[in-house]
Formats: C-alpha cells, structure tokens, sequence
C-alpha cells in the first residue's frame, strides 16, 4: 500500500556522476551514485556534503564494476540479483560484477532516508532504481565513445561490455571509456530497454556466492578479527524485569583462566575474556542473584503461553473494522448452515543458524566501529549512536552478510546483542566481540507472536454467503511502529486481504497485548492468518457439501489471476484429487488446497499428506507462485523451497512454549526445527501474469500450512485448529 | 596438547575439555567450522576426525589428540571433497551457506564411505539442520556425485 508506493515514487529520481568529487577522484572510475531526495540522519547533515560520497556504482578501467547493493545478503540471493538488472541495462555481463553490501546512510537510504532488507521487498524496490543506474552509465559510456569519434551517439550501439560503431566497425571496451564518461553529465531519462530485448533479466544466472559458501570461506559476523579484542558471553536475566543483584562467586570466575572481567550490564550479566570459550566456561559457572529491576515490557512471572492463548480466547473488547462489505452480522443471523471456530498458532523462534554477535570498537577520534547482523542499517545506527552517547555520524556500521535471518535481525531493543557490546568496549576500554549462545539467544528472541482468530461463516448450496472474523492480539507493527489497531497489517494480513468474493463479510481486530517481546518472522502475520483463513473456507466448503477446489475457484470467477493460479498448481499436481486416496508405496494419502495473496505475489498451494506411526508426514508440496514478473528463475525456485521448508517446519513441529514467565526451549534440542528427513518434494510453477512485481521471499510460505492441514482433515477426519501438528495424536 | 589438523601437528594450549570446536576456530582462526547450537543438535560444527563426520562442538579437545582432523579448508585436498564442492556449486545448494560447511564434510564422510549410498544411506548420514531448507539440493548434489 502507501509504503510500497512512496518507495516507487522516491525510486523514480535519477543517478548523478560523483566520480571527480567522489572519493575515487583520480582513479579512473565511473562514479554514479544518486539524487534521491535523502533525509540525513540527525546529525549528518555536514557529514552529507562532505567528501565521504559513496557510489552505488563504479564501473572501473579494467572493465569491471563494483555495485553496492542497498540489500543484505542473507541467503535470499538479492547480490546476483541486483547485479543482473543493472548489468542489464549496462550491458555488462553479471559475471563482471562484485557486489558489496552498501554502508549505512548516503544514496543508499533509498527508502526514503532509511531501508530495510525485508518484506519480500529488495528486488521490487530496487528493480526501478538499479535499472535506471544501469542505463545511464550505459549512456554516458555511448556518449564518451561519441564524442571520441565524432559520431552522434544514435549510430553507436552496446554488444556486453563494448561500445559499436557498426558504419565503420570500430569497438572501444567500457573500461577504456570510464576516465572520459567521468567528465559527462548523466542522462536526466535514460532509455530503458524493452524487456523484450532482455538477455540477463529473466535467466537462471547463477549466484555468486555458491563457491564461497560451500567451501567455508563466506564469513559472518560471528567470524570477525578485531586486532585487539576480547570475546566475550553473557547470562540473561531468565525474565525481562529481573536485573543482576551479585555474581556471588565473582572472585572465583575472574580468577578463571583468560577470564579479564565481570560486567554487569541491564538484565545480564557479562564475562569478558581472550577467548570465547574461557568466556563461556565462566559465564556457566557464575552464580548470579537476580533483582526486580526496569524493563519496558516486564514478562509478568506466571505467564504461560497457554495461559495467554485462553485469554486471547476469551478477550472483548473494540472490534476495530479492517475490512467490510455488505451485512455479515445480518446473514449470519438468518443462515441455514453457519459454522464457528477458533484458530490459533503458537510463538514460533527465528531460528537462524548463525547465533546473533556483535563486535564493538571505540577509535582514537571518537569513533565506534561495529560489525554484526542487520536488517535496517540506517535505523540501527541511530539505535547505537544513542547507546554510546554518540552522534550517528560517529557510528561505523560494518554489515555482515548473514547466517540466516527471517527477520531477526530487526531492530528488537531487547533481542539485539550490539548495545552490549557496545556497554562492554566502553567498560574494557578494548574492542568487545559478544556471541550470544543458542541458549541466550532462544531466550531473548522476538518470536512471532502468538496469534488467535474467532470465525463465523455461513454457507449456501453456492458456496459461503458471509464471514465474519475477530483477529485478537497484537501485530510486530504496532509494537515497534506504533501502527493503530486496524491499521497494523502485521496483525491481520492473511484474514484481511483475501481475494475471495464473499458477499458479505467483516474482518476486525480486537487489540490486545503481547507480553512477549515479539517481532517478525517470515511471512509475518500471514504465516499464520492465512493457515486460520484458509482452514476455515474448507471447513466451510464441508458443512456446504462443496468440494474445496472447485468452491475457490468459483469464489475467484470474477479474478482471472487467481482463477488461472489455481488452475495451474492443479495441473502441476496432476490434476486435483478431493479424496483420500491409495499411493503407490502402499501408504493411504489425501491432498489438501490453500492459496494466499502475500506481499504484491500470489501463491496457490497443493499438499499431499499420510499419516505415519500417528505423526503426519508431508510427502509432496506443489506451488504455483506469481510475483508478476522475475529477474531470476532459479532464485526464486529456491525461495519457494526454503518457504516451503519453513512452512512446513512451522505447520509441523515448531512452538516457542513459555511457562513462568521463561521460554521452557533455549535450543534445538527442545524446539524441533524440520529435519532433512521430513522435508517434502516441491514442484514449483513460477506464473509470470506481467502484473507489478511482487516479493519472493515470504510468498511462498503462508499457503503451506492450510494445504497440509486441509489435507490432514480430509485424511483423518481430525480438523486442526491450533498448531503445530505434532501436539496432536493421529494414532 | 599436540593435534593434527589439516595435515599438520598444531600445539595448542588450553584446558583439556575445550571442544574442539572452539580450538579450530579460536585457536587456529579456522572460521569455516561453525558454532551453530553448541549441544549436537545442528551439525554446523561438523569436522572430519579419521574420516569419519564428527560434531565438533561437543568434542573435547584432549579426546581427539592423535587423531586426523579435517576441516572444510582443505576439503577440496582429497577427490570426493573435490567432487562434493564442485556438486554444491553445480546444483547452488548454499543459500545463507551458514550450515553448509558441515553439510559439505558431511556429505564427504558418507561418499568417501560409500560410494553409491541409497536414500536410507542419506537420510542416516545427512542429518544436519538447514534453517534455509536447502535440504531437497543437498540430496541432489549427493546423488550427482554418486551417479558421477
């Protein structure tokens, strides 16, 4: 909606030539970064005229280029795919490219003085913008190359890497044009090429970062050297609120070897050591008396997330309007057939693999250097500038490729380890690299709010007639952007959104707040609304005696998109079958439908279940996906495997369970996460309908866990409201 | 204590209970090996000791002392290592990468043993966690080098 359109309008302003007074004046290269309108952060206004300019793109007299990409890599594969759409309009192979992760600030808040990486939103944000970057350089190149030869740049072409005069034959490499670009104005409007005549855009390039990452030498922020620094571990306090009163046996830890100090830092305690492991052995041992101290959300010590799933239940309260259309209330009343249900869906855990660090250093000059994982690094700079009494043109924000990410490395106050690091280079005097262990990091994780939905749906001999829904609880959105009830996507997406044409219907959400600490995990509100939506329109098409295929598609008659969406995942699995059925090992299986309208794409799943020794085991997932249009087929491929992965996880065995106030799972010991042995086959149809490009990264996940669901129901009769599965005997 | 890492004696002073984990990493500033869960559970950790797919996060140092110990740095010394890491590239498996030195030495562990492993082989050998579920192109890959 308005956040997606003023990206596209901010997306729209055109690169300048920064190369003379760019930082690499001299060196030859074009220096192209660009004239968005920025909003510097407080304090960097000087900063932003200063010589520090940073290029998005250097294009250097050896013929290759330097992108710095406003997009982390995480896995998600966004470096290759930036490289490919400039490369495009450059004309320059992507295989000439290096692409870095682009520092803090400058051109490359190009979300309108800040960015994030999330929200399946890197490559359509950045699709505009990178092709406009390419094209321009592209034309300054031609134009160098015109003037050279006193040619009108109109007679010269481009073949990868080489302006043509075709009248005379005569070829001149990029790199030898880049010193003479340098001096030409850019382009205001480059012409962009006709994706028609697209030779990278669209094709499954491989990425880049493969060999690295399969031969150990891809490193993370887990992996930085410091010269100079310490390591160090630390000891949560077991709920927010608590503070450490006394290490008793303080003496006895700092007599450890490597060990330099005790720290004690807000609702931790720290050991600061040589080693990591000297840290961590330490920590282990220290006895610590824990206090009632300040925390912004207190864990209330009898919490329990059954507790809290009761009272969601039970809440009253405002039902504030997301969606409406003609008279729910009404219908529903005067129903011949109305059914009710509630849904809920438990905290679910990041889980990255790569467990969250942070190292700190303060410099001579004032400075603080910092290297860790980040999703938004404009906003954590402002966030460690004001943990270090800093100005943000202070903070050196070092970012790391990441070990997983799913969104937990947003900004979370309490779930982020860099102000203690920061607390601890400040207390040592010395560079600080903090590691959270999996069990700290279990423990202070953002997980996915615990979320529960209240339906009413009445159905006819045509297919449902009216639905009425009360989303309760509260959306990452709200609690960390302070977006108003009914105003919080995060909160409702997946129940509000949907494409069906119900006549009749109201969608609201009840507010009511989390005492977690939550945050967003992949596919946000959808991962879970649309497993409570999707599972309720097949409890409809059952008390209907409908056939839950053919009641979507003709829910979608007037939604050709979708219609043919659906149609086409049926035919990737061969055909729809409603019942159960006997496979070919010998196992009795069904096959369940969902489909969901995430983040601009939309996704239609099949999924085909048995049940084994009373566990479900998800045999095989189809999943036609169309985010409009691609730049890479094989990335977004591997989207919709890992989405599928997670969904499955999710659906499956994942639950963050909480008792007196504490996660009872601080690793993967007790928080089962999918094991490569239930992983299901996928077969994915990607469906480019030329609609506006959509996001790949979440889309694929939310439909999954109603397809495995509905499936579960149709095999075993059992229709799961409340997940994972594995809580449930199907014995 | 004396250890044989990547072919060569390395003396290293710690505490004799340090897993060895730490020693590659800290110690030798090998950062390949990853600390992933620290109790066995996800396999990020996974070293070569005599050949064989080891967690190295909860094996102590002094237990190992003797032995031949292989990281993902010098996987590509030996012909399946090479082949392995040439099937991870072919097939992409690697999306975050995080885990995939352990998967990679996994899947060197099991082919180096067995040649042509069925998918019960796999699935006994294959047991790291992958948090990216590249799991369907890990399988891929090892087949391709079986099949190679």
């Amino acid at each position: 909606m308005s956040v997606i359109d003023q990206l596209t309008r901010r997306l729209g302003q055109a690169p300048v030539n920064v190369s003379r007074r760019g930082f690499l004046a001299g060196s030859g290269a074009l220096v192209l970064a660009t004239a968005l309108p920025l909003r510097p952060l407080r304090g960097q206004e000087a900063a932003a005229e200063g010589p520090a300019v940073t290029a998005f793109l250097e294009l250097r007299s050896d013929g290759t280029a330097l992108l710095r990409s406003p997009f982390i890599e995480g896995g998600q594969g966004i470096f290759t795919a930036m490289a490919q759409i400039v490369g495009e309009e450059l004309d320059l192979a992507p295989e000439n490219f290096s692409v870095e992760i682009a520092p803090a600030g400058g051109p490359f808040a190009i979300m309108g003085g800040y960015r994030l990486t999330g929200g399946s939103m890197s490559t359509r944000t950045g699709y505009p913008v990178m092709r406009q970057l390419g094209a321009a350089a592209r034309a300054m190149l031609v134009e160098a190359a015109a003037q050279d030869w006193g040619v009108d740049a109109s007679e010269l072409v481009t073949e990868p890497g080489i302006v043509v005069h075709e009248g005379s034959g005569r070829r001149v490499a990029y790199g030898d044009l880049a010193a003479a670009a340098m001096d030409l104005p850019v382009p205001a409007e480059p012409t962009l090429k006709d994706p028609a005549d697209f030779r990278w855009i669209g094709t499954a390039l491989p990425r880049m970062d493969v060999r690295a990452k399969s031969t150990g030498r891809q490193t993370y922020a887990i992996d930085v050297e410091v010269e100079g620094m310490l390591l160090a571990a630390l000891r949560h306090a077991p709920r927010l609120g608590l503070t450490p009163a006394a290490v008793t046996n303080q003496a006895e830890i700092e007599a450890m070897r490597g060990v330099h100090s005790v720290q004690m830092l807000d609702g931790a305690v720290a050991v600061v050591a040589e080693k990591f492991w000297q840290a961590r052995r330490a920590i282990d041992a220290a006895e610590i008396d824990w206090t009632e101290g300040e925390a912004r959300w207190p864990m209330p010590a009898d919490f329990s997330s059954v507790g809290f799933r009761d009272t969601l239940a039970g809440a009253t309260g405002e039902v504030v309007e997301v969606e409406a259309s003609g008279d729910a209330a009404g219908v529903l009343e005067a129903a011949e057939t109305m059914i009710e249900a509630t849904y809920d869906a438990p905290y679910v855990a990041h889980g990255q693999l790569e467990p969250p660090s942070a190292t700190a250093r303060f410099n001579e000059d004032g400075t603080l250097d910092l290297w860790m994982p980040c999703q938004a690094p404009e906003m954590f700079v402002g966030a460690a500038a004001a943990a270090a009494g800093l100005d943000a043109s202070q903070i050196n924000l070092h970012q790391q490729v990441l070990g997983g990410f799913f969104g937990r490395h947003f900004l979370y106050a309490t779930a982020n380890p860099f102000p203690q690091a920061i607390a601890l280079a400040k207390a040592v005097g010395r560079p600080v690299k903090l590691i959270w262990t999996r069990e700290e990091d279990f423990l202070r994780d953002a997980p996915r709010p615990l979320g529960l939905a209240r339906f009413r749906g009445a159905v006819g001999p045509d297919g449902p007639t009216a639905l009425q829904v009360e989303v309760v609880g509260e959306g990452p959105t709200q609690r960390w952007y302070q977006a108003p009830p009914g105003q919080d996507p995060s909160a409702t997406e997946g129940i509000s959104g949907k494409t069906y044409a119900i006549a009749n219907k109201h969608i609201g959400q009840i507010y009511h707040a989390n005492p977690a600490v939550i945050g967003y995990w992949r596919a946000v509100g959808h991962s879970m609304h649309d497993f409570m939506y999707e599972s309720f329109l097949d409890e409809l098409a059952q008390a209907g005696g409908l056939d839950p295929f053919e009641m979507r598609l003709s829910l979608l008659s007037s939604s050709e998109r979708h219609r043919k969406l659906l149609e086409r995942v049926g035919e990737l699995s061969g055909g729809w079958r409603p019942g159960p059925f006997e496979a070919e090992e010998g196992t009795t299986r069904a096959r369940g439908v969902a489909m969901a309208s995430p983040f601009g794409s939309e996704a239609a799943v099949i999924a085909e279940v048995s049940v084994d020794g009373g566990e479900v085991r998800v045999h095989q997932v189809w999943v036609a996906l169309d985010p409009g249009q691609v730049v890479n087929p094989s990335t977004v491929e591997a989207q919709v495997q890992s989405a599928v992965a997670l969904g499955t996880s999710q659906t499956l065995v994942e639950e963050l369970v909480y008792e007196n106030g504490e996660p009872t799972a601080r690793n993967f010991d007790m928080y089962p996460i999918l094991r490569p042995d239930q992983m299901p086959q996928v077969h994915t149809a990607i469906v480019e309908s030329g609609a506006p490009m959509g996001g790949v990264g979440e889309p694929g996940l939310p439909a999954v866990g109603p397809a495995i669901v509905n499936a579960v129901a149709t095999l075993t009769g059992q229709r799961i409201r409340s997940l994972p599965l594995s809580k449930h005997d199907f014995g | 204590m004396q250890l044989n890492i990547n072919g060569a004696t390395h003396d290293v002073d710690v505490e004799p209970d340090t897993p060895l984990l730490w020693v590659i990493r800290e110690e030798l500033g090998l950062t390949g090996t990853k600390y992933g869960c620290g109790i066995a559970q996800c396999g990020a950790c996974t070293v070569l000791i005599d050949g064989v797919a080891t967690r190295s996060c909860v094996t102590p140092a002094d237990s190992v002392e003797g032995l031949e110990i292989r990281t993902i740095e010098t996987v590509e010394d030996t012909e399946i290592g090479r082949r392995v890491v040439e099937a991870w590239v072919e097939n992409e498996v690697a999306q975050c990468g995080y885990c995939q030195s352990g998967q990679v030495l996994a899947a060197t562990a099991l082919l180096s043993d067995i040649p042509n492993p069925t998918d019960e082989d796999i699935d006994g050998a294959m047991t790291n966690l992958c948090r990216c579920g590249t799991y369907n192109k890990i399988r891929a890959a090892v087949r391709s080098v079986s099949e190679a």
